[in-house]
């Protein structure tokens, strides 16, 4: 996430202390062999000393899972991202879904607090939990079947004319976002909860996301896409009263609740490569070198849509994707918390690849909607961009140590505070 | 949620859970239901010696991480660890629950062929003073021979082991989907009837 005030400069700077010791004793696991290891294998096994406690593994590291929201929105954004869609059974009903939701929610209690879920057949896996989060979405039917009042703007979105959709990556029952700075993490939790999932659910999508590895960069870094932007700069930071504002929803059983709209965007990479830095940076509004504005040095300088070149022409175009992205109206904001994917290339292309595109926000037709209407009317990224998929959830809140999530919805529970 | 499951040792009457125990299965599990976030819940102890006194073994035992294995019939079954707080050695005599007209103790132990086989203890599960016991696929295990009715994943179920000085712990633990768990039955039953379709298929047993 982008700390306000972060300069884009201080992203450069040098590995924090810690950091840098995590990694020596990571280079010492992997050079001096076999007694290292097990020596660092042992100390996770056993109480830390004060001196192996100032070096926290980062795969120890958790997220709490119960409270008034979910985790993995306003979280720091892990490594790995995995976003798997599913579609109910036909014999699915009110009160199995109930049962399905305690058992999930149950499993991911345990395994985000690096805990073997019950049943684990690789307990051994559940142990470096690595910052791991396990988000719930309801699609509009799953909503339906447990006899709920949907939100209205739980749908598919309206058409856009960029669209090119594909069943295979659109719509879908339950979501489950399952993120960690850890892949062998992601994988082993995602196998718990669909083998769980399995007399309920069926797999309908799957799509895998990565950003920077744990330890790349400085902790904060906003991320990068794979045209090289940075991409998160603007978003509402989590933890102010303007994200608590954008993202979560205030009423009946989805209150601490939000929505999730998940699309995949196609880049074209081969024909970005065409364009040169100028085009590239003109088509967003933002420098490649540190996202800075096109009328600013620094990453978090607020754009100026005003300022004009010499012959008069806008220095941030009138058609770039910041510029069209920004409304005048402070409600039509989002919360971006996308993921890069990077598919096998097919029919004689070298790449194939995109964006997970994730957003969080309140009220899918106030805040997102107007967006990507915009954005479909005129952007010059679309030049390079198509999306693929597309699906929209409802977020319920977080849940109490004696609930689960989506007690709200079925159980008529009250939201924790 | 801690890592560990909570477990709330309340000491029940045995008149409340007499009354419990003897309910249909459906309202026992929508009750539990409602207490439950899928973990394993101890519900009650009783001494069941007539002195009364405050350290029987069902006030001694409580479960930690249990669960029981789905199934749409015949046979399952129930998995956790066994802690025994108290000072000296409990032996688990008996198990009982609605959702299965029988119940044995089950060990799983090599036979002469070399193959694993589970068989009814003797004697029951001993549980030394402090200690913990395993009930896990491939050993130990509450086997749950005749089930009642389909145990579907996510559902809870409340058992009640019996002890050697009488008295009981009565504990719930949700269903679990789960494949493994599929030793060879050498029991009393000369043909058991398959817990599941995997099982069934290739003429084994299953453990659970
Ligand atoms: C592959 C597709 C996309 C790429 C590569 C992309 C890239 C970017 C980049 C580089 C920025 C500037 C830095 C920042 O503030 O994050 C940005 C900003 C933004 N994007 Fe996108 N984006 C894509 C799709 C979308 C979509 C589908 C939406 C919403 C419908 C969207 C909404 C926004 C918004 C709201 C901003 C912030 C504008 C502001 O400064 O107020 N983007 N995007
Ligand atoms: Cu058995």
């Amino acid at each position: 996430m982008p700390a306000p005030g972060t300069g884009a400069g201080s992203g450069r700077g040098g590995m924090t202390g810690s950091t840098r010791r995590q990694f020596l004793l990571g280079g010492a696991v992997a050079g001096v062999g076999a007694a290292t290891a097990i020596g660092a294998d042992h100390a996770l096994n056993t109480t830390p000393s004060t001196e192996e406690a100032s070096v926290p593994l980062n795969g120890q590291e958790t997220v709490p899972f119960h409270g008034t929201h979910q985790a993995g929105i306003d979280t720091d954004a892990q490594a790995h991202g995995l976003f798997v869609a599913l579609d109910l059974l036909d014999t699915t009903d009110r009160d199995d879904l109930a049962r399905m939701m305690r058992i999930l929610t149950d499993d991911a209690a345990r395994l985000t607090q690096g805990s073997p879920a019950l049943a684990d057949s690789e307990p051994e896996l559940a142990l470096s939990p690595a910052r791991l989060t396990v988000t719930f979405g309801f699609g509009p039917r799953f909503v339906a079947r447990a006899q709920g009042e949907a939100p209205g703007w739980l749908k598919a979105l309206p058409s856009f004319t960029v669209d090119r959709l594909l069943p295979e990556f659109s719509d879908g029952d339950v979501l489950l976002q399952i993120a960690a700075d850890d892949p062998l993490t992601v994988a082993h939790a995602a196998r718990m909860l669909l083998k769980d999932a399995r007399s309920f659910a069926s797999v309908r999508w799957s799509q895998q996301g990565f950003r920077r590895a744990h330890g790349s960069v400085r902790p904060g870094t906003t991320m990068r896409n794979l045209f090289g932007q940075v991409d998160g700069t603007s978003n509402p930071a989590p933890g102010t009263a303007d994200f608590d504002q954008v993202v979560w929803n205030g009423e009946g059983w989805l209150a601490g609740g939000t929505s999730a709209v998940v699309r995949r965007i196609g880049m074209d990479l081969d024909k970005w490569d065409r364009l040169d830095r100028g085009g590239r940076e003109q088509a967003v509004g933002r420098f490649l070198s540190n996202g800075a504005p096109l009328t600013g040095t620094n990453e978090f300088d607020e754009p100026d849509f005003e300022a004009t070149t010499p012959i008069g022409f806008p220095v941030i175009p009138e058609f770039s994707h910041v510029r069209r992205a920004r409304s005048e109206n402070p409600a039509e904001r989002i919360f971006r918390r996308g993921y890069n994917y990077d598919d096998r290339p097919a029919g004689g292309a070298v790449s194939r690849s995109g964006l997970i595109f994730v957003s969080f926000q309140a009220d899918v037709a106030r805040q997102f909607v107007p967006v990507q209407t915009r954005l479909d009317q005129l952007d010059l990224l679309n030049e390079w961009t198509v999306p693929i998929g597309s699906a929209v959830f409802v977020i319920p809140p977080g849940c109490s140590e004696d609930g689960f999530v989506g007690d709200t919805l079925l159980t008529g529970k009250q939201a924790p505070q | 949620m801690n890592n560990q499951l909570t477990i709330r040792q309340s000491k029940t009457q045995s008149k409340t859970m007499t009354a419990s125990t003897s309910t249909r299965l459906g309202a026992l599990l929508a009750a539990a239901a409602l207490a439950l976030a899928g973990c394993g819940t101890t519900v009650g102890a009783t001494d069941g010696g007539a002195d009364g006194s405050a350290s029987s073994a069902g006030q001694s035992v409580a479960i930690a991480d249990g669960w029981v294995k789905a199934a749409g019939s015949g046979m399952s079954a129930a998995f956790g660890g066994l802690t025994n707080s108290g000072s000296g050695d409990v032996t688990v005599v008996s198990a009982t629950t609605e959702a299965s007209s029988m119940l044995e103790l089950h060990e799983t132990v090599e036979n002469e062929a070399g193959e694993m086989i589970m068989r009814e203890i003797e004697g029951g599960f001993v549980i030394p003073a402090g200690d913990t016991l395993s009930l896990e696929p491939g050993g130990n295990h509450i086997m749950l021979m005749d089930l009642t009715d389909p145990l579907e994943a996510g559902e809870e179920v409340a058992f009640t082991l019996t002890f050697s000085d009488e008295s009981t712990y009565e504990f719930t633990v949700p269903v679990k989907d789960y494949s493994g768990a599929n030793e060879n039955y050498v029991g009393g039953d000369p043909e058991p009837e398959m817990g599941d379709a995997d099982a069934g298929a290739d003429g084994t047993g299953t453990e659970g």
